[in-house]
């Protein structure tokens, strides 16, 4: 029998979890600080021109989206697909995602030329742009996932369970529409080759299961060493080992499919030798990034190295997993969103062009300290924000109870 | 109806933004000067604050509930404040450009000139992120060598992806077939830079100086060829075509593609013409001979 789920919030703190918000408060003031530095002076103080129009806070920013939309899976197995065993990090999923998408979001805001604006932005609206639906995905996915913690937490509703499980139904249909959302931003680029495919969002999709998944087990094993306790019992470990390995299969198949169907396709030869074969940095992010470093090492890791009577305990094969998964996590957005718009438009197709405006070659981008220090403000957002909430509410299961 | 996009005349961003614009975006205006008057001459206190009510919880709900209706709100009520149109934009007129590069001397620059001056914007130094609305394509045919030239701009869609992926609907294509970023509610997220198959546009990179009263632009926004829709609106030509002329190569010509006796059209009709990606859908307004 299942002992009954008590829940607690962060009270006695160590100076640890201190130093961990005080890192993330720091990088948040640098990334302000940066941001200030690029408003005034323009987007000239970043690597970003007219043919990489989208730069590294791009890069984070659909990577903590997507870990956002991720980050609700325990949640969604616990009750949509009504495992229990996944039933005490649910509250904690849920939080999670809600902070990784603020931090997403304020970096995308942040980026934009005219930041003032976001009011017209969110007061004139372009229907057709998917680019506003997603507007609408990402405030609704907000809105709907505080409702959804809310029946967790309130106790009344979470006795039934009932609106739980309508909510988390309800959830889980709209993070797959975020994602598919997000996949689809560059879905609808007819003009740039490298995203000219339907197998972006399903792409996207097992992506978010993986970084999504990453980001919850850091998160816990932080806080494991934070309260001082197990939270998380070994079942638990093997249960997210296996997960995680087929979300990373999963990331690598939708991959392939990707590039063997974009190969087949003779008029995406260019773009394709581009990225996987003579791209330099695109081509090293691809391989050494996202298939080596956030698919096949975790992959690895996790089915040889780690688990009972093996060089790493299951603990330490997670964490380190995690973390490469994270990491080829953003060599994915980077091949994909600055790759994809590094390879030239074809104008005029059979012919070689060139002009003042650069075009008919490969665009070359270097990400400056102040686009980065943004990016990575986004993440500590969304750790500072994780943080927080643990400490103001009980979303943490109490240590691990054996079943 | 005939409508017309207009841009109203003061600016609220004052010395910072340095052009004679108002933060409103260019409203539909029926051209019917008298009621327009009426509207603007009776303000009534009580029904400013009404309004000013209605605007902000309209502004509130709909964000929340039904967006797009704001658009047609805040549009009437800019509308009774705008000038007059004297030349009403009409969808019976489609601006198009017919450039033969054939023409097309090698190495003449005359049109990119023109176009800067006409619209103030620097000689490019920073050929990666400093603006250009048109430039010359040096072409080369890789299996015989041979080589031309030919001008290169917006190619004013009429199914322009821009236009479509705009989240604010600051990029827009008006009646007569020109395709403009409304600089005053473009939020500068660059997505139509991603969308346009002909990289066509341009961001501001950095704060502008020396702005032309005539051709708002602005740091932070993104911008592209206007089709010199403050000269056309006028009556007039597009300034490279004008620069062009005055070559006396001739290589482009500017007019309305709807109109079977305009030149454009009686060329368009008996020579073979290409448009550029024309397999992408987008339906270009600019039509190329020897290419
Ligand atoms: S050429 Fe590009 S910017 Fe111009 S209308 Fe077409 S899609 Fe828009
Ligand atoms: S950059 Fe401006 S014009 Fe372009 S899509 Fe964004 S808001 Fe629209």
């Amino acid at each position: 029998m299942m002992a009954r789920i008590t829940f607690q919030k962060l009270d006695d703190h160590s100076s640890f979890f201190w130093g961990l918000l005080a890192i993330h408060a720091v990088v948040i003031a640098l990334g302000l600080g940066a941001f200030l530095y690029m408003e005034h002076h323009g987007h000239i103080v970043t690597g970003m021109n007219n043919a990489i129009v989208w730069g590294t806070p791009h890069v984070f920013a659909v990577f903590l989206i997507v870990a956002a939309s991720g980050a609700l899976n325990v949640a969604s197995i616990s009750s949509v697909f009504n495992n229990l065993a996944y039933k005490p990090f649910a509250r904690l999923s849920g939080i999670l995602a809600i902070s990784l998408l603020i931090g997403g979001l304020m970096v995308l805001v942040l980026d934009l030329g005219r930041p003032e604006r976001l009011t017209v932005a969110m007061t004139t609206y372009n229907f057709k742009s998917i680019f506003a639906w997603n507007i609408y995905l990402y405030t609704g996915f907000v809105v709907i996932v505080a409702a959804y913690l809310f029946t967790m937490m309130d106790r009344s509703m979470s006795k039934s369970g009932a609106a739980t499980k309508t909510m988390g139904w309800f959830a889980f249909v709209w993070r797959l529409a975020l994602t598919t959302g997000t996949g689809s931003i560059f879905g609808f680029l007819v003009a740039r080759e490298a995203y000219d495919t339907a197998l972006m969002a399903p792409l996207f999709i097992a992506a978010s299961f993986l970084y999504g998944l990453a980001f919850t087990v850091l998160v816990l094993l932080t806080v494991c060493r934070e309260t001082r306790t197990n939270l998380m019992s070994e079942e638990m470990i093997e249960k997210f080992r296996g997960l995680m390995i087929i979300f990373a299969l999963s990331v690598l198949y939708f991959t392939a499919v990707k590039h063997l169907t974009s190969l087949y396709a003779a008029e995406h030869h260019g773009v394709e030798a581009f990225i996987l074969w003579n791209g330099g940095i695109y081509t090293a992010s691809f391989w050494l990034g996202h298939v080596l470093i956030g698919n096949v090492l975790p992959i690895v890791i996790l089915a040889f190295l780690a688990g009972e009577n093996k060089v790493l305990t299951g603990r330490t094969g997670i964490a380190i997993s995690s973390v490469l998964a994270l990491v080829g996590g953003l060599a994915f957005m980077y091949v994909t969103i600055i790759g994809g718009q590094a390879y030239p438009l074809d104008l005029l197709p059979g012919m070689e062009v060139e002009s003042s405006f650069l075009d008919g070659v490969v665009a070359s981008y270097t990400p400056t300290l102040p686009e980065v220090l943004l990016g990575i403000a986004g993440v500590s957002v969304a750790m500072l924000v994780t943080g927080l909430a643990l400490k103001v509410m009980p979303f943490l299961p109490r240590a691990a109870q054996p079943e | 109806m005939s409508m017309k996009f207009e841009f109203p005349e003061t600016c609220s961003e004052g010395a910072a933004c340095g052009c004679a614009e108002s933060d409103a975006r260019p409203v539909a205006v029926a051209p019917a000067p008298t009621d327009v008057e009426h509207a603007t001459v009776n303000v009534d206190p009580v029904e400013v604050g009404r309004r000013w009510f209605l605007k902000a919880s309209a502004a509130f709900t709909t964000t929340i509930l039904a967006p797009g209706v704001t658009l047609m709100a805040f549009g009437e009520a800019d509308s009774a404040h705008a000038k007059p149109a004297d030349q009403p934009v009409s969808a019976k007129q489609r601006w198009g450009l017919l450039i033969d590069a054939g023409k097309c001397e090698q190495g003449c620059k005359a049109c990119v000139t023109a176009c800067n001056e006409e619209n103030g914007i620097a000689t490019p130094k920073n050929l990666a992120t400093d603006a250009q609305w048109i430039r010359t394509l040096q072409v080369k045919n890789p299996e015989n060598g041979s080589t031309f030239q030919m001008p290169f701009m917006c190619q004013h869609c009429s199914e322009p992806p821009c236009v479509d992926v705009c989240p604010t609907g600051a990029s827009f294509r008006r009646a007569d077939g020109i395709v403009l970023v409304d600089r005053h509610i473009c939020i500068g997220c660059r997505y139509c830079m991603m969308a346009c198959p002909y990289k066509a546009r341009s961001f501001v990179h950095e704060p502008l100086h020396d702005q032309k009263p005539e051709v708002p632009r602005g740091k932070g926004c993104v911008e592209s060829c206007t089709m010199c829709v403050h000269r056309v609106d006028e009556g007039g030509t597009p300034a490279c075509v004008e620069a062009c002329a005055k070559t006396g190569n001739a290589a482009m010509i500017f007019g309305d593609l709807h109109d079977p006796n305009s030149e454009i059209a009686k060329r368009i009709a008996t020579y073979r013409t290409t448009r550029v990606r024309a397999d992408l859908g987008t339906d270009p307004g600019v039509f190329y001979q020897n290419i």
